[in-house]
């Protein structure tokens, strides 16, 4: 079967490559809007401690013989601890400066982690093999489906609908949108925002680390993997806009898709495609698909 | 003795170590320096009188260092057509990234200038004439204006030191100038500066523009001096290493970005040094390896001087003197 030329099967196999990486996208997306709306920091370390999640995950089995489902759990708390540890240490000192200081911070912190992995394991790539349960593809008639590669869609978009749901629907979140909105208020009403603080920066660390352990059988780990990913991140954001969570997700998804068609239809331009697609949207829409104008 | 001649005495001190410099140290060494300064220079004019960071200074850089190897290599221009023309691609490029950047504020202006920077990157990767990974290579210096030899490093040196004084002095001059103010007003009050009348884009993307265009001086003059041009230049890690040698130096200060630019370069140069240095004195051996992990390094730097030096070396100096005189009086 073909279609546009190109078989159906070929297709549909980017189509869902497209959409594992728009889940990475979708995920780290997110982190940076959580992070951003009651921080104000643009953590660019997000993508370091994405690399860190795949790391401790292949450290943990490689050396420890941990498994990949426990390091699933295992990873993200290891490296939230390690963002509450950068957030109680560095940024708590420059909420009250001009928001570059944050982002420049955490540029040092990515320089600095980044280059201790790449003075450890060089800049090869380690493999992490699939685990065991997830291993082979089912046929679904019109297409083979690798079960690892609709594992990772299904975990990422449970993970991320989830983290919609307790922002939007629980009291939890209640307090964190307006925490986002007016912190001081929020903190005269008994609210502990410093602690609130922390643990949102854990979380969404957390959840880089966990969206890192789900790329390690998908592509090799890798001290570099992170800064590459972080850059095309950043546009996702400038694309979607951080004022919703349901709009992170989507775009993130959605250039994610459009990525793996345009390495179908035009590889040339698979690498750059998503910074065309944020120029366009700044002409068009500079506040961003999902973004308010101000 | 008042603010005035302190400044001739400083600016006449650098002239002199600048002039006397070649002689004691490698020239190749000092002139790559030299661009470094230029460098941190023209990101300063935006970051330090403007208020805008920009992380993506590399595009302008690389940028323009491939256009200058590219018409001095395969077409055979000129020397100095060669240098108009990297830093004609410094101001191009920084047109159009600036018309895109300017349309949101604060730190989505940062991510992206991040962003297009890096699809500048993809683009050299990929295309044909900038080789690669291999990079640009073998790009010839030719004769200054026809007749001055520039294949003699100390020529070469007198050279660009010359274009880096010419431009630091436009740089001074577009700080001091009225359209500099408007750039101060704009940092330090944006709306105040709108309800003045002031159209504050068509201020940000000049200064854009000019930052960007002294950014490709520099980057031709290094891609000339070297004789090649690689990936390096255009990578979001170049970006970041300019924003640093600016913070270390002083953000805002007219020196600051120079003495910036001179501490890193001599670092990286010398961390091999360092290493070696330190490892036999505390027996450590792992301070042995530091020469190959300069961002471990650069990332350390980073972050001490977010938090705790954020004035930069210069202007910790002035703070000094300005508390110091106002203690006098």
């Amino acid at each position: 079967m073909e279609l546009f030329g190109i078989p159906l099967q070929a297709l549909l196999s980017q189509l869902l490559l497209g959409l594992v990486n728009g889940s990475f996208y979708a995920m780290l997306s997110l982190g940076l809007a959580v992070i951003f709306g009651l921080l104000n920091v643009i953590n660019f370390a997000h993508g370091t401690l994405y690399m860190l999640g795949a790391f401790t995950a292949w450290i943990g089995l490689s050396y420890f013989g941990i498994n990949y489902w426990f390091m699933l759990i295992l990873a993200p708390l290891i490296v939230g601890l390690f963002g509450i540890l950068i957030e109680k240490t560095m940024l708590r000192w420059l909420y009250k400066l001009d928001h570059v200081y944050g982002l420049l911070l955490t540029f040092g912190i990515t320089l600095m982690v980044e280059g201790i992995f790449r003075s450890i394991y060089g800049v090869s790539g380690q493999p992490y093999s699939v685990p065991d349960a997830l291993q082979g593809a089912t046929n679904l008639g019109f297409m083979v489906l690798p079960n690892y590669r609709a594992w990772v869609v299904l975990a990422s978009l449970t993970v991320c609908f989830s983290t919609w749901f307790v922002i939007e629907k629980t009291r939890l979140g209640a307090y964190l949108r307006a925490g986002t909105e007016n912190p001081k208020l929020v903190e005269a009403f008994g609210i502990n925002v410093p602690l609130m603080v922390t643990l949102t920066y854990g979380f969404g660390v957390a959840l880089a680390a966990f969206a890192g352990v789900l790329a390690a059988p998908v592509i090799q780990v890798s001290p570099l993997m992170g800064s590459n990913l972080i850059i095309v991140v950043f546009a996702v954001v400038v694309i979607g806009g951080m004022g919703s969570i349901l709009g992170s997700i989507l775009t993130g998804l959605g250039l994610g898709v459009v990525e793996g068609l345009t390495r179908v239809f035009y590889p040339e331009l698979s690498a750059t495609v998503v910074f065309i697609i944020m120029a366009i949207v700044l002409m068009i829409r500079p506040a961003g698909l999902f973004g308010k104008e101000k | 003795m008042n603010n005035s001649t302190n400044k001739k005495i400083a600016y006449g001190v650098l002239l002199i170590l600048a002039l006397a410099a070649p002689f004691g140290l490698y020239p190749v060494f000092l002139m790559k320096m030299l661009c470094f300064a230029l460098f941190a220079c023209a990101f300063n004019l935006l970051i330090g009188y403007t208020g805008l960071l920009s992380f993506g200074h590399a595009a302008f850089f690389g940028g323009a260092g491939y256009v200058a190897g590219q018409a001095l290599q395969a077409w055979g221009l000129p020397t100095e057509v060669g240098l108009l023309l990297g830093t004609a691609a410094g101001a191009l490029i920084g047109l159009v990234m600036g018309l895109l950047a300017i349309r949101r504020q604060g730190i989505y202006f940062t991510m992206i200038t991040l962003a297009l920077a890096q699809m500048l990157y993809f683009v050299a990767l990929q295309a044909p004439f900038t080789g690669g990974e291999d990079g640009l290579q073998g790009i010839p210096r030719g004769h200054l204006l026809g007749f001055i030899d520039l294949s003699n490093d100390l020529t070469m040196y007198y050279v660009v030191l010359a274009i880096v004084i010419a431009a630091f002095a436009l740089i001074v001059r577009i700080i001091h100038s009225p359209f500099g103010q408007v750039l101060k007003a704009i940092k330090e009050n944006e709306p105040r500066a709108i309800s003045l009348g002031y159209d504050i884009d068509r201020y940000k993307l000049l200064a854009f523009v000019l930052s960007a265009a002294l950014t490709g001086l520099a980057g031709s003059t290094k891609a000339l001096v070297l004789g090649f041009e690689t990936l390096t230049d255009v990578h979001w890690t170049m970006s970041g290493l300019v924003v640093l040698m600016t913070l270390v130096g002083g953000l805002g200060t007219t020196v600051g970005p120079i003495v910036g630019a001179v501490i890193i370069v001599m670092l990286e140069n010398k961390l091999g040094d360092i290493g070696n240095w330190l490892a036999s004195v505390t027996h450590i051996d792992w301070f042995s390896t530091l020469g190959d992990s300069v961002t471990i390094v650069t990332g350390f730097i980073f972050i001490v001087c977010v938090l705790s030096f954020r004035r930069g070396i210069v202007g910790e100096i002035l703070h000094l003197f300005k508390r110091s005189s106002t203690a006098a009086h």
